[in-house]
């Protein structure tokens, strides 16, 4: 299998989803002429032509609005938001319009529209540009929240959210854009919905999803040196939330740590907390513990964010908690 | 017969087009009895949650509606009723709609301001100010992408303009050339501040030279001065390829919605009273009775016509099937297969 950058996979998803279905075109700020703010549309513009790859001026409510609007009659937009910080100016949009115009209108007017960027907390980049809202989105019926963690999952869940009849809103990560993996030839897709089970394990379940991938897997491998057996479970779609991958696992292990980036008050570890004490009460052996990020808008002094952000220290400490070892 | 109308008195008027000017009244007669048995109806519980009437309005959804083609897209605020009937949502659709009943034209989960029919091109009575002004944007866009001669309208209040999407959406229309039209239907006032008030400067249409964008103002209590405008910009965007701002100038009658009364705090009784001197519907069938196209005793006959035609919506509202429980969760996500 060829190894690509999570930035060339969702490249890759992107121009086979245009070659594919001409309705499907992206939109955004410095999609075009500059490749991208992150690359991600690179050389699309040559590929496909202004009509189809549409710089747009810093106008986050508007340009949403318009997928929205050309999503109402039957085109299939990929709006580009440079990072989802920015996307809060478009929440109107997204959530007024976007979410509930199939719902309105009795079934009349679909959206199928994909809100695709990145994400979260890179490095150092102060409280206004570190922010995870996936929760925000997830809250809301009508929308897909979709957010991968390695290339291979980047590119065949982005061109499911393409194909999808609802609008998707599709979480990056800037710190995912470099990281590489093996990602397979030719044709695929992975279906929105399906959680993803990264490493096996038998002791604990660790729940993740899009950066805290790695932080979990890193964390499972230290525990293994201790002889603990983490199964790390990335949940790839955050709504709709596959709780069946999640309940088989801890019915299994006993014990479970969710892991998330975001803020610890109503984030998507809440949700998924609720589903297993709910299901299956019976099978813990302890409570659910949560690593989140600090209840602090992210600083941005170095040392200051690292403590603000969930790492391997973090989920080991809450592991070791549930497995009542220390 | 009180007001003025366009170029009155002329004397031959063909047949057709004295047709299509009796179907414009009949049209603002619709609109009238519509709105006054929805307020009825509102009053005795029957129509629940906001419900803003059109009264005063009409020439303008029927003086620009006129100039559409069916294939068109229409985009309305929640002050929608008047551009769904003319579009051609039927009463009993609309009323029953209303009335939250599974007939109404969104299956009774829109109300009032989410009125739906997309064989028709009327996509949407939307609820947040301004919000809805992109989607016209966005509309038009896929006109041009699809290089199909549609044009896309939108109808919003003066009140819209002064917010971020009104401004975001005529840019990239003007920047991109689109087949858009934006009826800002100036009412004087935005819930219940006055136009002076709210906007720093007073004639609408000069936003449009922020974008160097078409603007016309016209007398939105003329229906043939709206229908004469709206061709204009019609034509604009269809051949032209080009958006245009149109100010139309009308005055609501009514409250901004149902809880809100006539006159009181922010405009006098006299205000209205003289307002209603303009009654667009007076000076249209003034205008046709001048013209010799009605006789007054047609008119009264047209009016009656009509009165029955919204007895029979209402009665028809009234007998629908409320929504089955199932409705609920139906329509939240596009069925799996698709």
């Amino acid at each position: 299998m060829p190894t690509l950058t999570y930035r060339d996979a969702l490249n890759q998803a992107l121009r086979e989803e245009m070659q594919r279905d001409d309705r499907v075109f992206l939109m955004g700020e410095e999609v075009g002429v500059y490749q991208g703010a992150y690359k991600v549309s690179r050389g699309l513009l040559e590929e496909f032509g202004a009509r189809r790859v549409v710089d747009t001026p810093i106008t986050e409510l508007g340009f949403a609005g318009v997928g929205v609007g050309a999503a109402m009659v039957g085109l299939r937009p990929v709006i580009e938001m440079m990072t989802f910080n920015f996307a809060l100016l478009a929440v109107d949009q997204i959530v007024n319009s976007a979410a509930k115009m199939r719902y309105m209108s009795n079934g009349q007017v679909g959206v199928p529209m994909v809100v695709r960027g990145p994400g979260g907390a890179a490095l150092q980049l102060g409280a206004q540009h570190s922010q995870a809202f996936e929760s925000w989105y997830a809250h809301i019926p009508g929308l897909k929240v979709v957010m991968p963690a390695t290339p291979a999952d980047a590119k065949g869940l982005l061109k499911s959210a393409i194909r999808d009849d609802n609008p998707v809103i599709f979480i990056e990560g800037e710190m995912l854009y470099n990281t590489k993996g093996e990602v397979p030839e030719g044709e695929y897709t992975i279906p929105l919905g399906v959680a993803d089970i990264k490493r096996e394990g038998t002791d604990v379940t660790i729940v993740c999803h899009s950066k805290t991938v790695a932080v979990a897997l890193k964390a499972a491998e230290q525990l293994a040196a201790d002889g603990i057996s983490a199964e790390v479970i990335d949940l790839r779609t955050i709504r709709p939330l596959d709780t069946g991958t999640v309940l088989e696992s801890v019915a299994r292990t006993h014990r479970c740590v969710v892991v998330e980036e975001g803020w610890h008050f109503a984030g998507v570890g809440a949700q998924v907390v609720d589903t297993i004490q709910r299901e299956i009460f019976d099978a813990l052996d302890a409570p659910v513990l949560r690593v989140t990020g600090a209840e602090v808008p992210m600083p941005y002094n170095k040392q200051l964010e690292k403590l603000a952000k969930a790492d391997p220290a973090k989920v080991i400490a809450a592991v070791r908690q549930v497995l009542y070892v220390d | 017969m009180a007001g003025t109308a366009t170029k009155p008195g002329r004397k031959t008027i063909d047949p057709a087009t004295a047709e299509t000017w009796r179907t414009w009244l009949r049209q603002m007669l619709l609109i009238r009895r519509f709105e006054e048995k929805a307020g009825e109806a509102y009053s005795l519980g029957k129509i629940g949650g906001f419900c803003h009437l059109y009264i005063g309005q009409e020439a303008v959804a029927v003086g620009t509606i006129a100039s559409l083609r069916p294939d068109d897209y229409i985009t309305a605020s929640y002050r929608e009723h008047g551009q769904a009937l003319v579009r051609g949502i039927t009463p009993r659709a609309v009323m029953a709609e209303l009335f939250g009943k599974a007939e109404g034209c969104s299956g009774g989960k829109g109300g009032s301001m989410h009125l739906f029919d997309a064989s028709l091109g009327f996509l949407g009575g939307h609820g947040i100010v301004g919000g809805h002004i992109p989607l016209t944007t966005g509309m038009a866009f896929a006109i041009k992408y699809r290089g199909t001669d549609q044009v896309a309208i939108c109808y919003f209040g003066e009140a819209a303009v002064n917010n971020g999407a009104f401004h975001e959406a005529l840019n990239m229309a003007a920047l991109w050339k689109l087949p858009a039209i934006y009826i800002c239907e100036n009412n004087r006032y935005g819930m219940g501040t006055a136009l002076e008030r709210a906007s720093a400067i007073y004639d609408i249409s000069e936003r449009a030279c922020s974008y160097d964008m078409a603007n016309e103002v016209v007398d939105g209590q003329d229906v043939l001065a709206v229908k004469a405008a709206m061709d204009r910009a019609v034509e604009r965007a269809r051949d032209e390829k080009l958006p245009t701002l149109l100010e139309v100038r009308t005055y609501r009658f009514m409250g901004h919605s149902m809880s809100d009364p006539i006159h009181g705090h922010y405009r006098t009784k006299e205000e209205v009273e003289e307002q209603r001197k303009r009654d667009p519907i007076a000076v249209w069938s003034g205008r046709l009775i001048a013209d010799g196209v009605m006789s007054e005793e047609d008119v009264k006959a047209m009016d009656r016509q009509v009165m029955e035609e919204v007895e029979d919506a209402y009665r028809f509202a009234e007998e629908a099937p409320e929504p089955e429980p199932e409705a609920l969760f139906r329509d939240v996500y596009a069925p799996e297969e698709s």
